[in-house]
């Protein structure tokens, strides 16, 4: 989970990604940060996050997105 | 049948009547009915194309469907004897069988599409080519006309089978009821393109008669109207004649023009949606917005997120995302990082899948290279928004503008004249033109027609422009007041006799005020052709 806030506060050190679950609804990540992340966690968790994936349910808090990339690395 | 003739009122006053009239489980049908029968007095041969969309899209997303579940089937089945490889490898097969259902339809009603709307711009092309290496040799262009709202029902069609191919929506099972998704009448003229999960189940639910909704309906129908014949098909005239007069009208006329389509084109695009979402919501039916109040817009990053809302999604969903997430991208992306640096590498999937997306929204909105200069000099301008994002953080900590009213009164501006620029592509639809005419806004110095009455020579009398500046005043002031909730709530909780006077006065605004007159006749939509 710390690589995963690493890779947020990078991109937007201004957000609380720890309790902030409204990352898309309130428009704080855009489409462009989405990909810059997704290739982030390629690179770090070595899981491939496909374009079905991309949903606001997933991407609203740090904590779905690593739901996530767990449900993928236990897929992959 | 415009939306904006007589024919189209009585259609729809018919349709009202019966629609509330029969019981309730028809009703789905009659919109059915009333869809086909307003595409068939369009164009009756058009009805082939959108049945093939139909038909084809139904077939491929019922076959998606039925793998998948064969899939989880035999996986249930199977799940014992089955070791974590074979599962794996038996998904993947049934998924490249999906893909394939997916990609032979995708090609079809991209290749019909493609056929229709784009082969005469490859046949100018082409002669083109022929004509700079010398050859006498030339083809002729094809006698094919474009089916209304092809690139509308196509897209909204092929949205629903990549939705129903991720598994976001379940395929329709019934035939004409999908028919219907693909073929609502109000929409398929300019959109906005719905999504099978956001539309279907309204679509098709029963509806009782609600006076207020259908009275809320109405309001947003009469609102559309005002936009569309007391603004947009006033101010055309003046718009026409600074366009097709390139040798006089050069200098500041252009920018007159500029900001006159930006009016124009806002009335009759915003005009047109207020009309179907009204209809819709008479009808019971609740359709997307497809307009944020762009023109408040900070800058054009902002701008793309509030007006032609459902297209901009479309395209991110299932062109921006996909290209930029798939595999080869992330790789391409890994190497410029390793090879080029960091910096340049993280960008790679942003810019590439930007520039196709930006490619596909120019092509997508016309068969012309005015179209393709539009959308590349869109992709330009938000590049370099997003390259100069940091200097402008740097400058906004350093002198502590942001949030002041005149700032935002400045960005809102500046963003309304990029757009402006932008779009003069779309008025003069022809490259170097329009090239030569943005040119002369710097070589002619001739602003002083701004206040000299010669923009009294443009179509435009001094009655053309009171009524236009007292529609911009009534609209921006709309605009404002729906930044603090619904205007139509507000209209709602007055009096009776208040909300009839308002609904009278723009009833009456629209039938005097209207652009209509002597051989008048309303205009089409611009995004009819689309």
């Amino acid at each position: 989970m710390e690589d995963l806030l690493e890779i947020l506060r990078d991109l937007h050190p201004e957000v609380d990604f720890e309790t902030c679950d409204t990352l898309i609804d309130d428009k704080i990540l855009d489409s462009f940060d989405i990909v810059s992340i997704i290739a982030e966690i390629n690179d770090c968790f070595d899981v491939t996050i496909t374009a079905e994936k991309i949903t606001p349910q997933n991407f609203n808090s740090a904590e779905a997105l690593y739901a996530l990339i767990q449900e993928l690395e236990d897929e992959e | 049948m415009l939306f904006t003739s007589y024919a189209f009122l009585g259609f729809m006053a018919i349709l009202f009547l019966l629609y509330y009239l029969i019981p309730g489980r028809f009703q789905w049908e009659l919109l059915l009915a009333a869809s086909y029968l307003f595409y068939f007095i369009a164009g009756p041969s058009w009805l082939l194309y959108i049945l093939a969309t139909t038909v084809t899209t139904y077939y491929a997303a019922r076959r998606i469907e039925k793998t998948g579940q064969q899939q989880k089937a035999y996986i249930k089945v199977h799940r014992e004897q089955l070791s974590k490889e074979e599962k794996k490898a038996y998904k993947d097969k049934m998924k490249t069988r999906q893909w394939r259902w997916l990609l032979a339809c995708l090609f079809l009603n991209l290749g019909i599409l493609a056929v229709v709307k784009y082969t005469n711009f490859a046949i100018s092309n082409v002669n083109g080519l022929l004509r700079a290496v010398g050859s006498a040799r030339q083809f002729g262009f094809w006698d094919i006309a474009l089916p209304m709202g092809i690139s509308f029902y196509t897209f909204q069609a092929l949205g629903y089978l990549i939705d129903v191919y991720r598994g976001t929506v379940e395929a329709e099972k019934n035939l004409f009821k999908l028919a219907l998704f693909v073929s609502f009448f109000p929409q398929l003229i300019q959109g906005p393109i719905s999504r099978f999960g956001d539309l279907a189940q309204s679509l098709y639910a029963e509806h009782v008669f609600d006076a207020e909704k259908f009275c809320y309906g109405l309001e947003r129908i009469l609102w559309g109207y005002f936009k569309k014949l007391v603004i947009a098909d006033r101010i055309l005239t003046g718009v026409n004649a600074i366009i097709r007069d390139t040798g006089t009208y050069r200098g500041a006329y252009v920018f007159v023009g500029m900001m006159f389509y930006a009016l124009e084109l806002y009335a009759d695009f915003t005009g047109g949606i207020d009309i179907t979402i009204g209809i819709a919501q008479a009808l019971g039916i609740g359709v997307k917005e497809n307009f944020r109040r762009p023109y408040f817009s900070k800058s054009v990053k902002e701008y793309w997120r509030r007006w032609h809302i459902t297209m901009g999604t479309w395209f991110t969903d299932y062109i921006f995302y996909p290209i930029s997430v798939c595999k080869p991208m992330l790789k391409l992306s890994k190497l410029a990082r390793a090879r080029l640096g960091e910096n340049i590498g993280k960008r790679i999937p942003i810019y590439l899948s930007s520039f196709a997306v930006w490619l596909a929204t120019g092509i997508w909105h016309g068969a012309s290279w005015n179209f393709v200069v539009w959308g590349l000099g869109n992709w330009v301008v938000l590049m370099a928004s997003q390259e100069l994002e940091p200097l402008y953080a740097r400058l906004h900590g350093r002198f502590d503008v942001q949030g002041r009213g005149w700032y935002k009164l400045f960005q809102v501006l500046r963003t309304i004249l990029v757009m402006s620029c932008l779009r003069t592509f779309d008025c003069y639809r022809d490259v170097p033109l329009t090239f030569r005419m943005f040119g002369t806004l710097f070589t002619e110095h001739n602003w002083h027609i701004l206040w000299d009455g010669s923009l009294m020579g443009i179509g435009l009398s001094a009655v053309d422009y009171g009524v236009l500046l007292a529609g911009l005043v009534l609209l921006v002031a709309v605009s404002l007041l729906q930044r603090s909730g619904s205007v139509r709530d507000r209209i709602a909780a007055k009096p009776y006799p208040v909300r009839f006077l308002l609904w009278y006065g723009l009833f009456l605004a629209v039938l005097l005020a209207g652009a209509y007159g002597i051989g008048y006749d309303a205009s089409q939509f611009i995004y009819n052709q689309f």
